[in-house]
């Protein structure tokens, strides 16, 4: 749930670095040099608060998982180098939750991708009715996960549910693991399809109404200029809603904590940091499976900017 | 994508909607029954909460969509809850707080990073892009042994820092992408024209970077009445509880008695009034969150 900076970004970053050094030095003239000032005092508030908040806890977490630090037993505290780590990647746990996790995240993820692009589809070829679409794919968005999950929690419970009347089955849905999968899943592509759509949509508006339509002239059906126009076009705003889902979906924790809490062999990586952390109060160990998945994200994002990057290499060097 | 991106994808579209007019009969069917699947995929979870929401203890089981019996008792409950009227009130007063916090430092760093130039402005870009991406769970642990030591623990600047902290990237994105888009030499044209520097803010710059200042807000709040991962983790009583946290605390009147109908009652009042919300502000919402996704 966060605003999507793109390929502004890599546009920004590139003009950001190489205009300031156009001017030498010598030459900078006092109203620069204060107009600098100005800039970093301004940014100075936003910048420490995110430090603070962020860079330095991290910083402590990697600390922390090299102790052993019970609250439960504050007086047995020691440096254990790295016990911790191998403690948790020893554990099946980890591994089973890890996998878990990127189960749900990407079969959460493709199914947006692919319900998105319906949605952004209708949303922006609609013929009437477009602002009564864009409204209610608002909706989703702005509830409450713990609320989406308890919604459709109930919706689905074989006691006070309708979906097992709609259905006409008997299912207990959060006694099996893959049909607790299955709600968990629904319930995160729900909630989060609007936003997937939205991005895609402001993709939508890159493509140019004439190139379609000179492919359609040219007798490309509609998978063709899918296939070869779209979405070559909307290739940047793609990778962008996908990055920015992946990562969002990787640290599921309130649809699973509200439905399952992380019974039936359905618990994420996020869960166990937290009971670890919070519920047993283990500093030291909980601060290394936050640690694994800091590490997690970062490689995640990485693998994305790489393809990304390559990926507009590419289309820069396409084009003539 | 900003407000002129938003007016471009309209104008581009009335050109089909235009062409539409003399399309076939069929294809407005096809067009009402998408639109009609996409309200029902939005609103049915609504409905039934609501729904359920309004069932007497007596009907929650049984299955069916609608109450045969709709009551208000499970919202009585929840007024004289010994915990909800105190989480909802922490819920408004943290989020509307974090949000004024994040909105006013935004506003100074993306009118430095639009505005100004200097050295490290890609630097304050790409780290917020960072932190936009970080995993909260990642420091919760962090945080919960500096909040103990800070006594900040179960407080509302113990959620409100952490709240703020995670919308700044969101709201200095956003306020860049609106700032980038103002016609800022108007400032130059209202002060040759004679008015004074203040004037020249006043009624030229600030009318037209409210409307960013107010989408990124929305935007913030929406995150931080959202949160349950912080307000679970750095609360414990109904000192700072906020609502989505107190709401998967709730316990029924006896253990054997889970309050379906409660926490439904609870998730109404805390879902409507966002709803409205983002119904009537719907289309500032959607040029913030999509803000940048077309041209930075």
């Amino acid at each position: 749930m966060t605003a999507i900076p793109a390929t502004g970004g890599v546009e920004l970053a590139r003009t950001g670095e190489t205009k300031p050094e156009a001017t030498p030095r010598v030459a900078m003239t006092s109203r620069a040099r204060s107009e600098r000032k100005l800039g970093w005092m301004l940014c100075a508030p936003a910048v420490t608060v995110m430090l603070l908040v962020t860079a330095y806890p991290i910083g402590y977490a990697i600390w922390l998982s090299l102790q052993r630090y019970d609250l439960r037993f504050p007086n047995d505290h020691a440096f254990v180098g790295l016990r911790n780590y191998g403690a948790v990647l020893g554990n099946s746990l980890w591994w089973q939750d890890l996998t878990n996790t990127l189960v749900i995240t990407v079969l959460s993820v493709v199914i947006e991708l692919v319900l998105g692009f319906l949605l952004a589809f209708v949303m922006h070829r609609a013929i009437f009715g477009r602002a009564v679409v864009r409204s209610s794919v608002l909706v989703p968005y702005g509830i409450i996960t713990v609320v989406a999950a308890f919604a459709w929690r109930f919706a689905f419970d074989p006691t006070t549910g309708f979906v097992n009347g709609l259905l006409g089955t008997n299912r207990s849905w959060f006694t099996e693991r893959w049909s607790s999968y299955f709600v968990i899943i629904f319930t995160e592509v729900w909630k989060t399809t609007p936003f997937m759509s939205l991005l895609l949509l402001a993709g939508f508006t890159l493509v140019p109404n004439d190139a379609v339509d000179a492919a359609r002239v040219d007798g490309a059906g509609a998978y063709q200029r899918l296939r070869y126009i779209i979405i070559p076009l909307m290739k940047p705003a793609i990778l962008v809603a996908l990055l920015f889902r992946t990562l969002d979906a990787f640290r599921i924790f309130d649809t699973i904590y509200v439905q399952t809490r992380g019974a039936q062999d359905t618990e994420s990586v996020s869960i166990i940091g937290y009971q670890t952390l919070i519920s047993r109060l283990n500093l030291g160990l909980g601060s290394a499976v936050s640690v694994l998945i800091f590490a997690c994200v970062l490689i995640i994002a990485f693998a994305f900017v790489k393809g990304f990057g390559t990926n507009l290499a590419q289309q820069r060097g396409e084009s003539p | 994508m900003t407000a002129a991106a938003m007016d471009a994808a309209g104008t581009g579209t009335n050109a089909a909607a235009v062409s539409g007019t003399h399309r076939a009969p069929r294809e407005r069917i096809f067009w009402g029954v998408g639109i009609a699947i996409v309200i029902g995929y939005a609103l049915i979870p609504i409905a039934w909460i609501i729904s359920l929401s309004l069932k007497p203890a007596d009907e929650i089981t049984n299955g069916k969509f609608f109450p045969t019996h709709p009551t208000g008792a499970n919202f009585t409950a929840i007024r004289h809850d010994p915990q909800f009227p105190s989480a909802l009130r922490n819920s408004l007063g943290i989020a509307l707080i974090a949000t004024v916090l994040a909105v006013s430092l935004a506003t100074f760093a993306a009118y430095a990073i639009v505005r100004l130039d200097f050295p490290g402005k890609a630097l304050v870009l790409s780290g917020a892009l960072a932190i936009a991406m970080f995993p909260p769970v990642a420091i919760i642990g962090p945080l919960f042994n500096m909040w103990r030591s800070f006594h900040l623990f179960d407080t509302w600047p113990g959620l409100i820092i952490p709240y703020m902290t995670f919308t700044l990237p969101m709201a200095i994105w956003t306020l860049s992408a609106f700032f980038r888009e103002i016609p800022w030499d108007l400032d130059k044209a209202a002060r040759v024209d004679g008015a004074t520097p203040l004037q020249a803010f006043r009624k030229i710059i600030a009318p037209l970077a409210a409307p960013g200042m107010f989408t990124s807000a929305i935007l913030v709040f929406i995150f931080a009445w959202n949160d349950f991962l912080f307000a679970t983790a750095l609360t414990s009583t109904d000192r700072a509880r906020t609502v989505p946290a107190a709401i998967t605390f709730f316990t029924g009147s006896s253990q054997f008695d889970f309050p379906t109908g409660q926490i439904a009652a609870a998730s109404v009042v805390v879902t409507v009034p966002i709803v409205v919300m983002v119904l009537i502000f719907q289309r500032r919402i959607v040029a913030g969150l999509t803000s940048g996704a077309v041209k930075g």
